[in-house]
């Protein structure tokens, strides 16, 4: 089939049948904000940062298929702005206190917040009690930090289907529960993938920690996204 | 100990049945038990935590004792309003333990519910599935003091609840109330006589016949259903999945009770209808767990339709027209309303709803294409193949044909069903329901509409006021920041949580609200509460994120001087946090003098 001409901020992009808005913003150099997108995991539409205005109506560009002739609006000012409280949302929900955390400088939430140049968020801290779960041998769930990405849930399964993550109860209490049994029996490559995967500090491998000085990690240096936006497009 | 196991073996090892497995247990057992837990995921061959997550995902599901008899109290507004604090102290009193507890001995458990689809009979509650309308102290400690004589909750409900239906099956029902009976729904049918009509036309016939008519799905979003029909027939594959959505969980709406208590034949029909359609066999009635005492009439209904040949193999000796249907139970979820999430919870899931595009008409239950249609849409559905699509076009306004049926409640002399054509002005319809001199009206429930009397000559009808039927009315003296505060929190109760600004966003829009209504907000409070509505609307993932927020944004429109009278005078912007507040506590354990704080606790 044909490739799929889109339009984002007046950037033509071209896409291959298929490809999500995401994907084909990234290929074109444009860089999307997302939280709950990673690489090969369907996506769960969850986080709702990656919101663009497409013909005029809001959909999320990481579950939205690419159609010939969409006219999307990216980096405009009030859509950076619906981002930027959502993701002060995911601040005040949960309980954040990046000095003390193993992530900082490897957390895509850290880092989205400097990209988004938030200092204190808008809304009232909700300081929620969560409890952190270390009963499996290799990993601690600390759902402080949780902003249920969904990331755990799709990729761990057992090879028979069985879900090692899953979300328990509902709204504001909705909580990842981490399977006792299976996690007992996890490798040490699938603990270190999932806390890879983790964009924040929720999954920790035990017995190690701070591998990489702070100073020499993923954001230290350099913004979110650039990555992307140096392979073609470029920060304004 | 073990009884619960007997309940795995009668139900087939397919994850599909997780919800039937959980309901039973729970019913067995008065909760889900770590143990339970444990030994359904082996069954299932599902892991734990999947199962805990289902399990803690519905409201009458629990991982903690809820007693033998569990009392769910209706929390609705319409509730609140007709008396509920004092049924429930009564409840209280009698039981001797607080709403959220068990009785000491395990006996009787007390629990709020969302809206049980009972609004024109509050208080109402739902007692181990049976239900308890017209609820008086009096009448709650009459129950309690039965219970704790020996007496059953079956016993009670013969008592109190005089049957008044069709059916033998359960007498103990409430009442219908249906006060204007109008030509579509509620008019003469004959079972049969929708399949014999069709049996001679083809598919495409049928669906052109629906499209003709301009008919609109009656749940509320008003999708044309002929075209729903034609575009899941389009789809590849074998088979396809109709699904009558039997769901409502709109606070306020009863309608669909009511459907099928009197004419669940003609449902049915409506659903053998869109299965020769759109080329499906199987049908499915996902009924809300609240209703869940209709079941046995549902099926009884279903055997006799099969006797007669309505439904089953060969319909109307048409050997290309098989079709059935089958009855899934909801666990109490409103989410589940919404098609997708329903597919999901058909499935054995989480009520998550599911992202779109690929919309359930091309991948649905089981991934097959799928049809979800309002049992209200699928009854005057088999009507219309009866009776013409001219004829249906003859009511209603021009893009809203037909009649609606509306739930009318809240204060008023008439509360019960109406049919109605569309177009009636909202002012016609408060005088058939006798409401005097109402000071508000929420069309649509909680996720419609509030309108204020400027408004009472506004229309009914999807140009004008969509409803999916739910109309409740606030007479004069009511205080609407109640109403408004009530569906906020029915929105944080029932948002699946699963994205972002519906799991936080009520909750933060609920906060900022109730500094409004202290007195603390300033008129910036005012401009960031409707920006932050506006927010949650663009970004939300499915249909319940996306009209959480009109509780607050259609008051501040309708009702803009009730929100200015609120507001600081003196002050362009106040904190949220209110310092001397957050002090009080510590400066009282140390015995300090507080400072002054801006309000007083509530």
């Amino acid at each position: 089939m044909s490739e799929i001409k889109i339009t984002i901020d007046g950037k033509t992009c071209s896409a291959k049948p298929g490809q999500t808005v995401l994907e084909a913003a990234r290929n074109c150099g444009i860089y999307i904000p997302t939280l709950c997108h990673f690489e090969g995991l369907k996506p769960s539409g969850s986080c709702r940062i990656c919101t663009v205005r497409i013909n005029g109506r809001y959909a999320a560009a990481c579950t939205q298929p690419a159609v010939e002739g969409m006219i999307i609006e990216n980096a405009v000012p009030d859509i950076e702005e619906m981002r930027k409280e959502l993701i002060e949302m995911l601040f005040v929900e949960g309980n954040h206190v990046c000095p003390a955390c193993e992530k900082s400088g490897n957390c895509e939430l850290q880092a989205l917040a400097y990209r988004y140049e938030i200092f204190s968020p808008r809304f009232p801290f909700l300081f929620p009690k969560k409890e952190v779960d270390a009963r499996t041998p290799k990993i601690y769930l600390d759902r402080n930090r949780c902003i249920l990405c969904l990331r755990c849930v799709e990729k761990f399964r057992t090879a028979d289907g069985k879900k090692i993550f899953a979300v328990t109860q509902r709204g504001l209490n909705s909580s990842i529960e981490i399977d006792k049994k299976l996690a007992a029996r996890m490798s040490e490559d699938d603990a270190r993938k999932a806390m890879d995967i983790c964009p924040v500090g929720a999954i920790l491998r035990k017995e190690t920690g701070f591998v990489i000085p702070i100073g020499k990690r993923r954001f230290d240096h350099k913004p979110i996204g650039s990555e992307i936006e140096e392979g073609g497009g470029g920060r304004k | 100990m073990g009884s619960y196991k007997k309940i795995l073996k009668v139900h087939a090892k397919d994850k599909g049945n997780l919800l039937e497995i959980i309901r039973d247990v729970q019913a067995r057992e008065g909760y889900v038990s770590e143990a339970a837990l444990s030994d359904i995921a082996d069954y299932l061959d599902l892991s734990e935590a999947e199962v805990k997550g289902v399990a803690s995902f519905y409201h009458f599901f629990s991982l903690q004792p809820r007693g033998r008899t569990t009392v769910y109290l209706d929390d609705s507004i319409t509730s609140r309003l007709k008396g509920r604090s004092r049924v429930a102290s009564a409840f209280e009193e009698e039981a001797g333990c607080r709403f959220g507890q068990v009785t000491a001995d395990g006996a009787i458990g007390l629990f709020p519910a969302s809206c049980i689809g009972m609004n024109d009979q509050e208080p109402a509650a739902l007692i181990n599935g049976l239900v308890f309308t017209d609820l008086t102290p009096d009448k709650a400690r009459v129950i309690v003091r039965g219970l704790k004589n020996g007496k059953s909750i079956h016993e009670l409900a013969e008592e109190m609840m005089p049957g008044r239906g069709q059916s033998e099956l359960f007498r103990n029902m409430a009442a219908l109330n249906i006060r204007q009976k109008g030509p579509v729904l509620f008019a003469p049918f004959e079972t049969g006589s929708a399949v014999r009509k069709i049996a001679s036309l083809n598919p495409g016939q049928v669906i052109d016949k629906i499209k003709c008519s301009t008919l609109l799905g009656r749940g509320g979003a008003g999708f044309p259903t002929g075209l729903k029909w034609e575009i899941c027939r389009n789809q590849d594959g074998p088979k396809r999945f109709i699904f009558a959505n039997a769901d409502e969980g709109e606070p306020g709406t009863f309608k669909d009770r009511v459907i099928l208590t009197e004419i669940p034949q003609l449902v049915f029909e409506g659903m053998a209808v869109a299965g020769y359609a759109v080329g499906a066999e199987e049908g499915i009635l996902y009924l809300r767990a609240e209703y869940a005492y209709l079941r046995s009439h549902l099926e009884a209904v279903l055997d006799e339709m099969r006797r007669a040949g309505v439904l089953g193999k060969n319909i109307a000796g048409n050997r290309s027209f098989n079709f059935d249907v089958k009855i899934k139970m909801g666990a109490g979820a409103y989410i589940c309303g919404e098609e997708s999430a329903l597919i999901e919870s058909a499935e054995g899931k989480r009520g998550d709803p599911r992202d779109r595009p690929p919309y359930p008409v091309q991948v649905g239950y089981l991934g097959r294409p799928t049809t979800v249609n309002n049992v209200e849409t699928l009854a005057a559905a088999a009507r219309i193949i009866v009776e013409g699509a001219c004829w249906f076009k003859t009511m209603g306004t021009i893009k809203s044909a037909g009649t609606k049926l509306l739930s009318v409640s809240g204060d008023c002399a008439r509360p019960g069903v109406f049919e109605v054509e569309f177009g009636i002005r909202l002012e016609e319809l408060l005088n058939l329901a006798g409401a005097d001199r109402p000071s508000a009206v929420q069309v649509g429930g909680p996720s419609g509409t509030c309108v204020a009397p400027a408004g009472f000559n506004r229309k009914i009808c999807f140009e004008d006021l969509a409803t999916g039927g739910s109309v409740i009315i606030f007479g004069p003296g009511r205080d609407i920041f109640q109403v408004v505060e009530n569906f906020m929190d029915f929105f944080i109760e029932e948002s699946c949580g699963r994205c972002t600004p519906c799991r936080v966003g009520n909750t933060l829009m609920k906060l900022k609200l109730g500094k409004i209504i202290q007195g603390r907000g300033t008129k910036t409070d005012l401009r960031q509460l409707e920006e932050l509505g506006k927010m949650i609307k663009a970004t939300s993932r499915c249909g319940l994120g996306q009209s959480s927020p009109n509780p607050i944004l259609t008051t501040m429109e309708n009702f803009p001087e009730l929100y200015q009278a609120r507001l600081r005078p003196d002050a362009d912007f106040a904190p949220d946090f209110d310092f001397a507040q957050a002090l009080k506590p510590g400066c009282q354990a140390a015995g300090r003098e507080c400072p002054e704080t801006e309000h007083e606790d509530e």
